[in-house]
């Protein structure tokens, strides 16, 4: 088991014949996901090495099966990509494209209200069920399979995380990226409800980071209803306040959404902290008593 | 990206907002000119440059005639202005905005954001105008105002009515109130705007409402679409070494400290930060080279590290995903062959290639130490910058 993707997963590639989307498709399928579909407007009829395209997601749905689409589409038309997705009432969709303007986000996120699609992203790597299906741009090769449920705002720290619980003998059951913009369409607490509804799932690592208030609504949550233990570091403890650092939503105002006000917040929530990146799987380690 | 206030005046003009007459001078000269456009009488001199609390750093002066507004404009322009938001270095003051005056009869606090909590925009507004917001806030929370703009519907008239009641603004004056919110809102979806903050938002005495400061920033993956507010960029209000780091795509953030870091990754650039913060040391930047950073990426950001004074040790610190351990080790070789690397060098790679990757560094012959973890490259880079 485990959430959201699996081996029995159909995805549709969105953006499929740009630069990025067709490296990642190829390895995404290299890696054993089933890629069944793109969709690049134009190009129906035709085909991908060996993946049929679609003119629309629609289509691409109705003729594969597929109820999973990953989006590379572009900045400005990323946002009517995912809209049509969700229109398409797919179970999922993992937007990768970063630079998504946040009005544009806004009426996403007002379109999708009442319909059943979830959102992944935007600004994310992607999600990953160790040795079922690689859903993202994350280096496959650095999972396990395995019982470590991982969520987290960040790319590559997360594969720091990953990497360091792989070599520990902690596999991963999944691994969700939720992105680094300010408004995305899944958060903390949708993953840690989906991890601790999972029978397979035993711990989350959760990786947060400044700026916002989500690493603080999760910790409520987490001291209601977790039943699982949760380690968690927050990244950008030394950022400075009013830069914004890389990530649009990493930026601190002052106030509750420090790096300190959030490991805080983490901490009285009964979840196991980290302050520093390197000790997360050694605290995983931990905290299971392995 | 931010405005400045003469630019953000500007646009808002564009959308009907009341602002005042005002001139953008360089020199003295211009200023005392600007005064007499302006009528010879009372105006304000207000240095322009990115950053709130001017006011109280000595770049905004009152001026009773244009001789007076020469003589303020000596002072300003040239100034290191120095305000909180500034740092210590302070800024550069090289132009001023010479505006009418106008009869305060009380000061409001009215701002636009996007409110990620709520996934909407909010209005935020205050009667304790020309106040420092947060100060308010924390002190008399009772005092803010908050509306929330549902994202498929729009400003609705019953929130500005709401809004001008709550406030305490007179009748005669509500109908301006409403027009102002409206055309804020509407500058603020129609610009990509992120923040739009006015304070003070003016009453006077006559009864119509002045938009008298103004702070604008737009949201900066709207560039696309937005190009005449693009075109406003100053590059004079950005530090030289983030604006070579933009040009090749590059996300850079100056620091004081003196370990230069080189990651891919945000979330990975910031926690390494941290750990260098963690063993004792102090990062000299935050420098993210993206997940699919080239080899020429590599190579420029190597430069900037090394061009920085402060800078007495590098760490880089990349797990290669997308990009390859060995591409990263080439574009390093590069760089420091051709630059001259005359400080220590860590380098802790991880991921894909990575085999490939040290091996390359090992055979460099270049003056470099090697690192398994992000803690041991932590505490070597520590150690030898010292």
């Amino acid at each position: 088991m485990s959430v959201l993707v699996d081996k029995n997963t159909k995805v549709v590639t969105q953006g499929i014949t740009g630069k990025t989307g067709a490296f990642h498709t190829r390895a995404c399928k290299e890696y054993g996901t089933q890629m069944v579909a793109g969709v690049t407007p134009g190009k129906g009829g035709q085909e991908f090495e060996g993946i049929p395209l679609f003119d629309t997601v629609h289509q691409a749905k109705q003729h594969t099966g597929a109820n999973v689409s990953i989006i590379y589409v572009p900045p400005p038309f990323a946002a009517d990509a995912v809209m049509e997705a969700v229109d398409a009432d797919l179970d999922l969709v993992i937007c990768i494209t970063e630079g998504i303007p946040v009005l544009d986000m806004l009426k996403v996120k007002t379109f999708m209200q009442g319909k059943r699609t979830r959102l992944i992203g935007p600004n994310c790597p992607g999600i990953i069920t160790p040795g079922q299906a690689k859903i993202g741009i994350m280096p496959g090769f650095i999972h396990k399979p395995g019982r470590i449920g991982v969520v987290s705002r960040s790319g590559t720290l997360t594969y720091e995380a990953v990497f360091q619980l792989s070599n520990l003998g902690m596999g991963q059951s999944t691994c969700i990226g939720i992105g680094g913009d300010p408004l995305n369409g899944t958060n903390f607490i949708d993953c840690l409800k989906l991890f601790n509804d999972d029978a397979d799932t035993d711990a989350v690592v959760m990786i947060g980071e400044i700026g916002g208030s989500a690493e603080v609504d999760a910790a409520t949550w987490v001291k209601q209803n977790m039943k699982k233990p949760v380690v968690s570091f927050i990244a950008g403890a030394t950022a400075p306040p009013g830069r914004r650092m890389g990530h649009a939503g990493a930026i601190i105002s002052g106030g509750d959404d420090t790096a300190e006000a959030k490991f805080t917040a983490l901490s009285a929530a009964g979840i196991h902290i980290v302050r520093s990146p390197h000790e997360i799987g050694a605290k995983m380690h931990e905290v299971l008593g392995k | 990206m931010n405005l400045h206030e003469y630019q953000a005046k500007q646009v808002l003009a564009a959308y009907g907002l009341p602002v005042l007459k005002g001139h953008l001078c360089y020199t003295p000269g211009e200023a005392e000119a600007a005064a007499d456009l302006l009528g010879g009488g009372l105006c304000v001199i207000k240095a322009q440059v990115h950053a709130g609390g001017r006011g109280k750093a000595g770049g905004v002066k009152i001026a009773k005639n244009a001789s007076e507004a020469r003589a303020h404009a000596e002072k300003i322009l040239g100034m290191k202005l120095v305000t909180p938001q500034t740092g210590e270095a302070g800024k550069l003051v090289r132009k001023v905005y010479v505006e009418a005056g106008c009869n305060i009869a009380k000061e409001f606090y009215l701002s636009l954001l996007v409110d990620r909590a709520n996934r909407c925009i909010s209005i935020i507004a205050s009667t304790e105008g020309g106040m420092e917001i947060e100060h308010v806030a924390h002190t008399n929370p009772e005092k803010i105002l908050t509306a929330r703009i549902e994202p498929g519907v729009g400003l609705q008239t019953f929130q500005t009515a709401k809004l001008a009641i709550d406030l305490g603004i007179p009748l005669e004056a509500r109908r301006s109130f409403v027009t102002v919110v409206q055309g804020l809102y509407k500058a603020f979806v129609e610009c990509d705007l992120s923040m739009l903050e006015i304070n003070p938002l003016v009453l006077t005495k006559e009864n119509t409402f002045i938009v008298l400061d103004a702070k604008v920033s737009m949201d900066d993956n709207a560039h696309f679409r937005q190009p005449k507010i693009h075109a406003m960029l100053d590059y004079d209000e950005q530090d030289p070494r983030d604006l070579r780091a933009q040009k090749f795509g590059l996300s850079y953030v100056g620091l004081d400290g003196n370990i230069g870091c080189l990651v891919n990754g945000a979330g990975l650039a910031m926690a390494t930060m941290d750990i260098i913060k963690a063993f004792g040391g102090e990062p000299a930047n935050f420098l993210d080279v993206g997940g699919g950073a080239s080899k020429e990426n590599v190579t420029e950001a190597f430069r900037i590290l090394l061009s920085d004074a402060k800078v007495k040790g590098i760490l880089i610190n990349i797990f290669g995903g997308i990009m390859k351990c060995d591409v990263i080790a080439t574009g390093v070789i590069e760089a420091a062959k051709e630059v001259g690397l005359k400080v220590p060098l860590v380098v802790r790679l991880q991921g894909t290639n990575v085999e490939l990757g040290r091996k390359l560094l090992a055979d460099s012959g270049l003056a470099i130490t090697a690192a398994d973890t992000m803690d041991d490259a932590a505490r070597k880079i520590v150690a030898l910058a010292k």
